[in-house]
């Protein structure tokens, strides 16, 4: 278990019946951007909106608590989000941006903040990175066919998708689930070398991973994290709980939240490492440090 | 050793005499974000005086535009940081010396690729070499060859000004930094690594294969072939001219529109992932 640096740990669930209502989890990301934006730390945030296509996620740059809202909600699909960034800071000329994204999209923010030859005047415009959890993504096609194919229902009909308890459920008309083994084949090629399961780089970082339905685990990473964080406990956004509180019986396999996620972790870091050494061996180009 | 002679070896030359120490010199600023051991060799000396050499710096500019100069000045304030710590013994924009001085120079920064037809920017760039300790290939033009790669000759009036090639191509280079032009920031990031020694910083630039031939084919050859893309969209961010718009979660790349710039390739994080400097910014 290390998750990566942090200072604090916590589990969260937002107050707000209206985000509560289509978050996917506890709602932490569209809470915190929502209070970020009222509170002037940042003036618009880059998240995964909605596209025409059904579940195809739209990257968006949001400068209102409406468009924050709308953009709630799991979308298991590339949502090329940094791809959006120099449009935040010309077009919208914003001076303060937020950016959502999974663990690989943090650390492209992170090196584009150190090493952006072709992102000029974008670092110190970066306010805030929201990090969430990922163990992997498919390409639309491939989430397509697990929900057309697999789960057997049109992707127009479904409300909600999450991975969970093993399985891939699909809600909507009718609830589905599916072993998430039949899904792994579909899963981005991509992904099979990322060892961050946490956003380890984010300033903050969130996921369902460890906390009950409706729950979310979360980190305080960075300072400007923390105080952000603090705050919006301090303002009565939140209902906190401490990690602790979600421990199993003495006697069960998986003792907490905190450790059945530190399991993942591992399971994705020996991943990566597993294929990390396969493409070498095959004689591919790797990123170097990409293990950490 | 100083910083240039730990720089020099840095970059695989040989450290060569100590440079004489100028009474006048003032201490290097020090950089908020970086601090490297190098700096506190100097500092820690009993003398009470501190006594760092500012490195001599020549900014050559071949066939360029001159924005790569404009976008080192875009630093705004930093920029005093950056000729504080450097004594800028050529520069045809800013300075009245007219040719490369006597004798060697530390750094040659140099702007813009090199017109082969032309005899005059081919001996300058050899004479760069031959005087300076490090080359630095900075932007586009100089690292990769860039817009100059769809040169053909055929204009008035010196239509037989045809071939311009990145300076790697007649003399070795010790970094690049690829953009057109690059960002203030990242120059400002480079200037001060380069006078502390940061090191890790500088790895990156010192690749080989940040220099030579670039172009958005790069994110087809060396990330998407290598199965290492996962859609998070930086290359079409990094692009100066959009000739990368995400499809689908991939970069799809317009040829016409690309200039050859190499931001695209050096940007993603699936080329190299700085993974100890990014956890520096997570205070």
């Amino acid at each position: 278990m290390s998750f990566g640096t942090y200072k604090e740990v916590m589990a969260l669930k937002a107050k707000d019946g209206k985000i509560g209502g289509v978050a996917q989890d506890g709602g932490v990301v569209t809470t915190l951007l929502c209070y970020a934006l009222e509170k002037g730390v940042i003036d618009g945030a880059l998240v995964a909106g909605k596209s025409e296509t059904p579940w195809m996620p739209k990257p968006t740059i949001a400068t209102t608590k409406e468009e924050i809202i709308a953009a709630a909600g799991t979308k298991y699909t590339i949502s090329p989000v940094v791809s959006t960034i120099k449009d935040a800071a010309r077009e919208y000329g914003l001076e303060k941006i937020a950016v959502v994204g999974t663990p690989c999209q943090i650390y492209a923010v992170q090196k584009m903040r150190l090493y952006g030859v072709g992102a000029r005047h974008i670092p110190d415009k970066v306010a805030m990175t929201v990090g969430i959890f990922c163990t992997e993504n498919f390409s639309y096609a491939g989430l397509r066919t697990v929900i057309e194919d697999h789960c057997k229902v049109p992707i127009e009909s479904v409300t909600k998708m999450e991975i969970g308890k093993g399985k891939f459920w699909v809600k909507g008309a009718k609830d589905v689930s599916i072993p998430i083994k039949e899904t792994h084949k579909y899963e981005q090629d991509g992904c099979h070398v990322c060892s961050d399961l946490t956003a380890e780089f984010a300033d903050i970082s969130t996921g369902s991973i460890g906390t009950p339905d409706g729950w979310s685990t979360t980190f305080a990473r960075s300072t400007r994290g923390k105080d952000l964080l603090s705050k919006a406990i301090a303002d009565g956004l939140f209902e906190k709980k401490s990690m602790d509180e979600f421990k199993s019986a003495p006697d069960a396999k998986i003792k907490s939240g905190l450790d059945l996620l530190g399991n993942l972790e591992k399971g994705k870091k020996d991943k990566a490492k597993k294929h990390f050494d396969e493409r070498k061996a095959l004689g591919l180009f790797v990123t170097p440090e990409i293990l950490y | 050793m100083g910083i240039m002679d730990s720089l020099r070896s840095m970059f695989g030359g040989k450290p060569k005499a100590a440079p004489e120490v100028k009474p006048e010199a003032k201490p290097v600023p020090k950089a908020p974000e970086v601090k490297a051991p190098e700096v506190k060799k100097e500092v820690a000396p009993k003398k009470e005086e501190v006594k760092v050499t500012k490195p001599k710096v020549a900014y050559v500019h071949l066939s360029g535009c001159t924005g790569c100069l404009v976008s080192l000045a875009d630093t705004y304030e930093k920029l005093l940081d950056i000729l504080g710590a450097v004594d800028m013994v050529y520069n045809l924009t800013l300075a009245d010396a007219r040719t490369l001085p006597e004798g060697k120079v530390d750094i040659a920064i140099v702007e813009g690729g090199v017109c082969l037809q032309d005899e005059e920017s081919v001996h300058l760039i050899k004479e760069t070499r031959e005087k300076a300790g490090l080359v630095v290939a900075y932007g586009g033009c100089s690292a990769t060859g860039n817009v100059l790669n769809f040169s053909r000759g055929g204009q008035w009036n010196q239509p037989q000004h045809e071939s311009f090639v990145p300076i790697n191509r007649l003399i070795k280079v010790d970094a690049y930094i690829p953009g057109c032009p690059p960002a203030p920031e990242v120059i400002y990031n480079f200037c001060i690594a380069a006078v502390t020694g940061d090191t890790e910083y500088l790895k990156p630039f010192m690749a080989n294969e940040a220099g030579g031939y670039h172009c958005g084919c790069d994110l087809n050859t060396r990330v998407i072939e290598n199965s290492l893309c996962m859609g998070c969209g930086t290359c079409a961010a990094s692009c100066p001219t959009r000739a990368i718009e995400m499809v689908y979660g991939r970069p799809s790349f317009n040829n016409i529109r690309c200039i050859k710039c190499g931001a695209c390739s050096f940007a993603c994080p699936r080329t190299f992932l700085p993974v100890n400097k990014i956890k520096t910014l997570l205070v």
